[in-house]
């Protein structure tokens, strides 16, 4: 598997260098990846299939602090893995029509891999800061697919919300990552499920769980974050369909299913889900109705189909959990069919306002069949696969013991699903019944790359639909014992008898026909909704976030005033408050001068010129004899590090000095005259800063003398330095072995610094040239 | 030093410093050569033999000027960063692909005369060595271009 997301990653930026060959019809190949990798799921499918047995791959990656690339397979991640290729190689089938001739083809290609790549690696990875990695890039990837039509302001305003929403979860997934990590002493999620009972009983049990909500519910688009899922619809359609139906929003519903064993089946878990879920899958399905954007009307649909996901990983029954395995793929299923039609009919009529597109069915014969078949199985008609999720939704909520619990619940659902067939069938019925507006004019006609991907969708519903053994005994039962943590046949039917919950699916299709009807006549719906504006979250977060940036905009301004003179100052006041008060608060004074050797008459010497040069460097007034003296001063330093035994110190300060001089000499000529800039007063206020600082280093050195220091290190360094790096100075030694890595970060420091000043001069230059 | 680019302001002649720095250009170099190659045993290394190249460099072109001394290379300053950037970077991997973990010294058996053993550490210096002449000189030349 490692390989595979390492191969991922390397063909992502491999299509970047191929810009002329992704114009050409062979890049349908590309193809070949995500479908290669559907094919290593489909054989791990019967390596894993029926049975909690996962197969687990280590190999380290840092393992002091227990970060390893570990990959595990088990029915949950095969089940999200072949969603992921599966749809993936539709999706990229579609795209490459969709995008035909688009400039930029070839980096659209390498978001959509990397982010494949990332998700992939969050389904299948074992260990919780890998994951972290993973779900991180995910939000990465993710944000350059919804603002890849980057000349858009809205399109680049949506990436950042998503982006700034998502991200905002990854911090709380990584703070849970390393909580977990100190309970338990390991990140790996293996080793996690036999850790379960200590992790219920530590008293950070809700911090922990309230952390991994938040990932789950900002990733999953769940009330009150959901408000980011409707504007990434900015992005292409079928990175819409890929990430916002299928993979990247059940990331979340992932990770809590992937939890539930571990943290699950406690009162705060189940009735955060639950409420959460349930508010969410209530809110989103009765705002789809509402809009008429078919890409407004599919986000509010999802939004309510994830939270119908909580809500069931909420109720953790048995079934519950038999439902989340059926309604995943369901959803997937036809929600990426009602995407990848959007597209379509977006681009035969440059419109998706479903207000005014009519009678489709005359221009697109096999497109309606297909949607229809899409719609049908959102309503949950039998014979599509999504009347098996939705009789299973039933009885979740039917075979709750408590009464009263059953009946709320079960409402709930009821009306969820009423709007969300009435949702599907204003994307899948109107816009393809009635005659068709002969003004309108049809700009491009589906090719097969375009019709192929939803027909497979489609056909998929119905046979699953009819035959759901097909992927009842790898499939569901693998995952569900996943969820479950124990192996419980329960067979999925296509009937079940006449019982309450065909009539509740009954009652939801006829309500759902209903509420239908009336949306479809009602033209003027949206701006009921829009009433409601100034109460919903995003104005509310939007508020905040603006009142933050106001915030920060006001306090960098405070500290930035542009003059070096005050950066310094507030350096070094700062320092001192910081290092005087844990200095005298903290650490016993003790100043021993016996252990000092004594004055010898040429360090006197060098002491002397020290002070006279700095003497004089206060009261010149000239410029260029002030940087002179600083320079001697320097120079006297140099010399007393040779003094003192430190030869590599002191060569080093000597060029370091030289350099500095001339840098200063260099700009000298920019500078306005010499002026006096600073009255009596500022002088003063200087003078206390920098002999208070200067007091204060003295008082450390000192300090540091007295202080019964570890001489280990040191030992260390001198004892091996010839034996185990064959230098004799040990000074480079360190340098350049022992402490290499920090060598290596220092020398990238400097080259950014250098890119700096050259970027920034340069550029200046250019400009004043131009001028 | 500081005396001269006053001189070069009033256009006055620099010829003492200009022969001068004919000499000390090369031997200048060869001094930062012998202390990154000797830091190893003795004081010096990467960081002080480059930064001793540049203030030859520098001395060049103060004795000049920047174009003068820009024409002494036959590319760019710059350019010194990546390279020694990814001379450090692959001395540092290389043991990596000898099965030894990320910045492991690893030596060949026999030394080389004058130079002593030869091992990944001398070619890290070096790319050390590069960095820092490349940054030093970037700067300080991107500044005087900019000032002139």
């Amino acid at each position: 598997m490692l390989t595979l997301i390492f191969l991922t990653f390397v063909l992502a930026f491999a299509i970047l260098l191929l810009k002329d060959f992704v114009q050409t019809k062979f890049v349908a190949l590309i193809s070949l990846l995500p479908f290669s990798i559907f094919v290593y799921f489909l054989i791990y499918l019967t390596k894993i299939k029926d049975g909690v047995t996962s197969l687990v791959y280590t190999s380290d990656w840092v393992p002091s602090l227990g970060i390893s690339l570990d990959f595990k397979f088990d029915g949950l991640s095969v089940l999200f893995g072949l969603l992921i290729s599966g749809i993936g190689t539709l999706v990229y089938l579609y795209a490459i029509s969709y995008l035909r001739g688009h400039p930029l083809l070839h980096r659209f290609l390498c978001y959509l891999t990397l982010f494949m790549g990332a998700m992939l690696g969050v389904v299948t990875s074992d260990n919780l800061i890998t994951l972290f990695v993973f779900w991180e890039l995910t939000s990465i990837s993710s944000f350059f697919l919804i603002g890849f039509n980057n000349e858009e302001e809205e399109s680049r305003k949506s990436a950042m919300w998503a982006f700034s929403i998502t991200g905002f979860g990854g911090f709380f997934l990584l703070s849970f990552a390393i909580i977990v990590g100190s309970i338990t002493g390991t990140y790996s999620i293996s080793e996690l499920l036999s850790q379960s009972d200590l992790l219920k009983e530590s008293p950070y049990y809700i911090l922990l769980i309230s952390f991994l909500f938040i990932a789950a519910f900002t990733k999953s688009a769940q009330f009150p974050f959901h408000f980011w899922l409707p504007g990434a619809m900015k992005a292409p359609t079928p990175v819409s369909a890929y990430l916002h139906s299928a993979t990247m929003v059940k990331a979340g519903v992932f990770l809590i299913a992937r939890f539930t064993p571990i943290l699950g089946g406690e009162v705060y878990w189940n009735n955060t889900l639950l409420l959460v879920g349930g508010a969410t899958m209530v809110f989103g399905a009765f705002h789809s109705v509402f809009r008429k954007d078919m890409k407004g009307i599919l986000a509010y649909s999802t939004i309510s189909a994830l939270g119908v996901l909580m809500f069931l990983l909420g109720i953790g029954t048995k079934t519950a959990m038999y439902a989340v395995a059926v309604f995943i793929v369901a959803h997937a299923l036809y929600k990426a069919t009602f995407f990848l039609v959007t597209g379509i009919v977006d681009h035969a009529l440059h419109s998706r306002d479903i207000s005014t597109i009519r009678g489709l069915r005359h221009q697109f014969p096999i497109l309606s069949i297909v949607v229809m078949v899409a719609a049908l199985s959102c309503a949950g008609i039998p014979f599509t696969f999504g009347f098996i999720g939705k009789e299973l939704i039933y009885e979740t909520g039917l075979l709750l013991t408590n009464q009263v619990y059953a009946y709320v619940l079960t409402g709930a659902l009821l009306f969820t699903n009423v709007f969300l067939t009435a949702s599907g069938f204003l994307i899948g019925i109107k816009p393809f019944f009635g005659s068709f507006d002969k003004l309108k004019r049809i700009y491009h006609r589906p090719d097969l790359y375009l019709l192929v991907p939803t027909i497979v969708l489609s056909l998929l519903t119905i046979v699953f639909g009819v035959f759901p053994l097909f992927i009842y005994n790898e499939l569901i039962l693998s995952t569900f014992s996943a969820l479950y943590g124990a192996v419980v046949e329960l067979p999925l039917k296509i009937w079940h008898g006449i019982n309450t919950s065909l009539l509740l699916s009954g009652c939801s299709i006829v309500l759902g026909t209903v509420v239908y009807v009336i949306f479809s006549k009602w033209n003027n719906s949206l701006a009921v909704m829009d009433r409601f504006n100034q109460l919903s979250p995003k104005v509310i977060i939007s508020f905040f976030v603006e009142k933050f940036r106001q915030f920060a905009y006001r306090y960098t301004f405070m500290f930035h005033s542009s003059y070096l003179r005050s950066y310094l100052a507030v350096i070094i006041v700062f320092f001192i408050g910081l290092v005087g008060y844990k200095l005298f608060s903290d650490v016993p004074l003790r100043v021993n001068t016996t252990g000092l050797s004594a004055f010898r008459v040429y360090e006197l010497v060098v002491f002397l010129i020290a002070v006279i040069a700095v003497i004089f460097a206060i009261n010149t007034s000239s410029r260029l004899s002030a940087i002179a003296a600083t320079g001697v001063v320097g120079y006297c330093i140099c010399l007393i590090f040779v003094f003192y035994g430190a030869p590599d110190l002191g060569m080093t300060q000597f060029a370091i000095d030289t350099l500095t001089t001339v840098l200063f000499v260099l700009v000298l000529f920019k500078l306005p005259p010499f002026l006096r800039f600073s009255d009596r007063k500022l002088q003063i206020r200087d003078a206390i800063i920098s002999i208070s600082f200067g007091t204060l280093i003295a008082i450390i050195t000192l300090q540091a003398l007295v202080s019964p220091a570890d001489k280990d290190i040191s030992r260390f360094y001198a004892d091996n330095a010839y034996v185990l790096a064959k230098g004799k100075n040990v000074v480079n030694v360190i340098l350049v072995d022992f402490r290499g890595f920090d060598t290596l970060i220092e020398t990238i420091v400097l080259s950014i610094a250098a890119m700096g000043v050259f970027s920034m001069l340069k550029y200046k230059d250019d400009e004043e040239l131009e001028k | 030093m500081m005396k001269s680019s006053r001189n070069r302001k009033r256009k006055l002649d620099a010829t003492i410093l200009r022969t001068a720095t004919n000499y000390l250009l090369p031997l200048l170099l060869m001094f930062s050569l012998f202390v990154l190659l000797r830091g190893h045993y003795l004081s010096g290394g990467g960081f002080v033999g480059g930064l001793i190249a540049s203030i030859a460099f520098v001395l060049h072109s103060f004795a000049y000027n920047t174009k003068r001394t820009l024409r002494l290379f036959s590319i760019p300053p710059l350019m010194l960063i990546p390279i020694g950037l990814v001379i450090s970077f692959v001395s540092s991997f290389l043991p990596v692909l000898l099965g030894e973990s990320f910045l492991t010294g690893v030596w060949f058996a026999d030394s080389v005369a004058v130079i002593g053993s030869v091992g990944t550490a001398l070619f890290f210096d070096i790319g050390v060595y590069l960095v820092v002449i490349g940054v030093v000189l970037t700067i300080l030349f991107t500044i005087s271009e900019t000032v002139q």
